[in-house]
């Protein structure tokens, strides 16, 4: 099926939509969160007409205008990559996974470019609530698009709604409601969204803090931490919830993932939670790969198994039950289910032998089989196991997953103790004495962008080798184009994503410094 | 009632959206040909920033176009979207690569500290207002000329030069095409700043240019549009979907689909009626001739692309490896439930149609650039 396997050019690929992903979302989530906030301080405006409003939304208007810009830059990269680097997954998935991202095109990236045109250059143009309303449709809009490429990125991770066509070799829509509706899709927008909010929340308020400590703006600058920390509050306790749905819906469809980021080797009773610890090599290997142990941890007793099942004696899977099979709990070993899958494939090679021959008889027998239930749940639901060559390869890289996850976890719980705080002090009125806490506001900026991207390695590393859960494995995804091709973009992405990030840093700064315009 | 949409029907119906998406790109790339005039219509800072700011309200309009075509074609035609994206990589690299440089130079150009300084950004948008028309129009050239690749049983690409897309620039019909559209654009920028910078010397000097681009705009398009109505195109059995040369195939195809040869005839002519305004009446109304007419033209060419049993993406490596709109589309379903979201177009439209109306109420011009408002 794939002649040439290139491991150079899968790494490559792989680096390279890695770091558009990367660059992408240093810029997505300020668009998401600061659109609301934006939108919010602009309704404070028109209700009260207080000039002291419309300059606060301009400043944080102009802060939005410049990071939006780049954003839509590496956005449209992303978009196209999956056709120029990962053209045999397009074709693979190219009926459900299009959709998406054309109804993100229709539905909401004109909402977004229509109306932030109105936002910027409307002021003295069109009436209070017209304006008003576009700020507020630029902020839906946002979160709109997505909502779009959300689905499609949570079909990889649990492909649904579709069928296998033998004659055309790809998934093909069967169900969009299943598509939308998708659980993966459904956690991930609202935990994605949130993580937006969260981030540009705490973005407003280190920059209202830095004016604090400089003695300027300060009415401004307290108004925007009222709006910012009041919103900071809500969307980090939301996103705590959504957190915990989303990592007990890994947990059912992606166990390996959640077994990876719980570094749990072996299956138990009454698991425990691991709150934090340190990993490091235990000596015992599956494959060539070495499970880690525990040097230190502080785990919370049972609540694993609760988390999971609802029941502290429920039995959670370890890596070994999954890599090896467990009969006993129904698990099947990879090694079994690469047979199926093989079998899968053997029969699509078959089918398409039968139609080069135009041997009708067996092309009615091999079809019959890929439209039968019973063939499509035990052996082309592993179709992509045919391509794995030893168990341990789809084991993701355990300690990436592990510290990723829990130091999101961690800066998940700080944020809600610093929104607190914030409100806390700001209602007493001392949050302007408290020089110590507006600095950590200040240094606080940093660590939402952090743990978003942190929670975006988890999901795409822990998702290894798949690009589609159990379908498709990442190294026969790839174009067939040659590693140097893609090394060169790779560097030329680096350079220009880099000069482009220093550019919008220094404007940032400098708007920053200016303030808000009198 | 149930009515029975049939696939047939659908593929139909996206082919002409995606053509209805490419003709409006191609149109709203009069911000990128306005972009190329950046530095020889402006004679100071001030006109310079007229110009800029009245196409930069309409970026984000091309720019969105764009990611939607691209959107819209991965969805409708995905084979598409993986044998021309995975295999002609450099071509496709390129335009993306003037496209980032293009989305941040407005916002940027005139911040302060912007590191790189205004030029910089200035030549970013000269950059992207060459390269990306330039080359878009030499991709869309290979929809009638062809392109070395094979599809493997699986529907696998494999581009069988190791030039990736480098070599279509080889082409005298592809660069034509390409060289057309972009003085096309160069002139839709001049008649789009015509129409709306209130400033004596930036009109008269824009409507100076025009003459030089309509003229090599005419010979390319006109060498183009000859070579490709002589030779031979490729033809797809309808029932057999085996494709072979068809001498006259693209002449054919306009003579057998009068619809789309009256779009072609009337897009020229309102094309040129444009111009011809613009140039000896000094008309400042050319742009609502020249858009129009600019889609129905592009329009027509994607039609006759894909239509009347035609391959719209020949493989020229292996004949029976051509992309047909029968081949290369979505499912039944997807195409189906993709067709009732298009029914919100004329909803996204009506919207924009009516918030550029809102804030184009005035002309650009240097009361508009020294106000309170936002400015490139």
């Amino acid at each position: 099926m794939i002649e040439n396997i290139n491991p150079g050019l899968i790494d490559w690929s792989r680096a390279q939509f890695a770091l558009t992903a990367i660059y992408h979302w240093l810029f997505v989530p300020l668009t998401l969160g600061l659109s609301f906030l934006v939108a919010m301080m602009e309704t404070i405006y028109v209700r009260t007409g207080k000039e002291e409003w419309k300059r606060l939304t301009r400043f944080w208007m102009t802060l939005f205008g410049i990071n939006f810009a780049i954003g839509v830059a590496t956005g449209i990269i992303l978009e196209f990559e999956f056709g120029t680097n990962w053209s045999n997954y397009s074709w693979f998935v190219g009926d459900i996974f299009g959709a998406p991202l054309a109804i993100e095109g229709i539905l909401a990236f004109f909402l977004e470019s229509t109306f932030v045109a109105v936002m910027f250059f409307g002021w003295n143009k069109v009436s209070r609530k017209f304006h008003l309303l576009s700020s507020w449709l630029v902020a839906i809009g946002a979160s709109f698009s997505a909502l779009w490429i959300l689905v499609a990125n949570a079909w990889m991770e649990n492909p649904v709604g579709m069928v296998f066509n033998p004659d055309t070799v790809r998934n093909e829509m069967m169900n969009f409601w299943a598509v939308l509706f998708n659980p993966v899709a459904v956690d991930k927008f609202l935990h994605t969204i949130s993580s937006g909010f969260v981030l540009a929340s705490m973005f407003v308020m280190g920059i209202s803090a830095w004016f604090l400590i400089k003695k300027r703006e300060e009415l401004l600058a307290k108004r925007s931490i009222l709006i910012a920390g009041i919103f900071g509050l809500a969307s980090s306790l939301f996103l705590a919830f959504t957190g915990d749905s989303s990592a007990r819906t890994i947990a059912r469809i992606q166990p390996v993932k959640f077994e990876a980021f719980e570094a749990l080797s072996d299956g138990k009773q009454n698991a425990p939670l691991v709150a934090f610890g340190v990993l490091h090599g235990s000596g015992e290997k599956i494959g060539g790969k070495e499970l880690p142990n525990f040097i230190f941890k502080i785990e919370i007793p049972d609540l694993l198994s609760v988390m999971t099942s609802g029941n502290k004696d429920a039995y959670v899977p370890g890596l070994k039950d999954h890599i090896e099979g467990n009969s006993d709990k129904g698990i099947l070993s990879v090694i079994e289910k690469a047979e199926r899958g093989k079998i899968a494939r053997q029969t699509l090679l078959d089918y398409k032998k039968a139609k080069e021959n135009k041997d009708n008889e067996q092309i009615g027998v091999l079809l019959k089989k890929f439209q039968d239930q019973g063939f499509r749940d035990n052996y082309f639901k592993y179709f992509g196991y045919a391509f794995i060559n030893s168990p341990e390869e789809v084991i993701p890289e355990i300690y990436g997953a592990f510290y990723s996850f829990h130091l999101m976890v961690i800066l998940g719980f700080l944020f809600i103790l610093i929104f607190s705080l914030a409100l806390i002090f700001l209602f007493n009125g001392t949050i302007g004495s408290k020089r110590w806490f507006l600095w950590i506001l200040l240094f606080s900026i940093p660590l939402p962008y952090l743990a978003s991207e942190l929670g975006w390695i988890l999901t795409e590393m822990g998702r290894q080798p798949w690009i589609i859960q159990d379908l498709m494995p990442v190294k026969i995804a790839v174009s067939n184009i040659s590693a140097d091709s893609v090394k060169t973009t790779f560097f030329l992405f680096v350079f220009i994503f880099t000069a482009l990030l220093i550019a919008e840093i220094s404007i940032m700064l400098k708007q920053i410094r200016l303030g808000p315009k009198h | 009632m149930t009515i029975m949409i049939t696939h047939i029907f659908l593929q139909n119906y996206w082919w002409f959206i995606v053509s209805l998406l490419g003709s409006f790109l191609v149109f709203l790339m009069f911000v990128q040909g306005g972009q190329t005039f950046l530095f020889s219509l402006a004679k100071n800072e001030m006109q310079r920033t007229m110009i800029v700011n009245t196409l930069g309200r309409k970026w984000e309009f091309t720019f969105t176009t764009l990611v939607t075509f691209g959107g819209a074609f991965f969805a409708s035609f995905p084979l598409f979207y993986s044998t021309s994206f995975g295999g002609a990589y450099w071509v496709w690299m390129a335009i993306l690569f003037s496209f980032i440089l293009q989305a941040v130079a407005y916002e940027y150009r005139s911040k302060p500290s912007n590191v790189y300084g205004k030029k910089t950004f200035d030549f970013f948008l000269l950059l992207n207002g060459s390269l990306g028309p330039f080359l878009i129009g030499v991709a869309v050239a290979t929809f009638f000329t062809g392109s070395k690749f094979s599809l493997n049983q699986m529907n696998q690409v494999k581009w069988e030069t190791q030039w990736h897309g480098i070599e279509a620039l080889l082409n005298i019909k592809n660069l034509a095409l390409g060289l057309a559209v972009l003085f096309l654009v160069r002139i839709n920028g001049l008649l789009y700043i015509i129409n709306t910078v209130e400033e004596e010397n930036v009109v008269a000097s824009a409507h100076k240019k025009l003459t030089f681009n309509i003229i090599p705009f005419l010979l390319f398009f006109l060498f183009f549009i000859i070579m490709l109505l002589v030779s031979s195109g490729f033809a797809a059995d309808r029932v057999t979907g085996v494709v072979s040369m068809e001498s006259l195939k693209y002449l054919h195809n306009l003579l057998r689909m009068p619809v789309v040869l009256i779009f072609f005839l009337s897009g020229v002519l309102v094309v040129l009626f444009g111009i011809s305004i613009a140039v000896f009446k000094k008309s400042s109304k050319g742009i609502w001739f020249t858009g129009p007419g600019t889609i129905l033209t592009v329009l027509s060419l994607f039609l006759t692309a894909g239509y009347n049993g035609t391959a719209f993406y020949p493989s020229i490596f292996n004949l029976q490896n051509s992309l047909t709109i029968r081949n290369a589309s979505s499912s039944q379903f997807t195409l189906k439930t993709m067709t009732i979201v298009s029914f919100f177009i004329p909803i996204v439209i009506a919207y924009i149609w009516y918030t550029w109306k809102s804030i184009s109420n005035k002309k650009i011009n240097e009361d508009e650039m020294k106000s309170d408002g936002h400015v490139y």
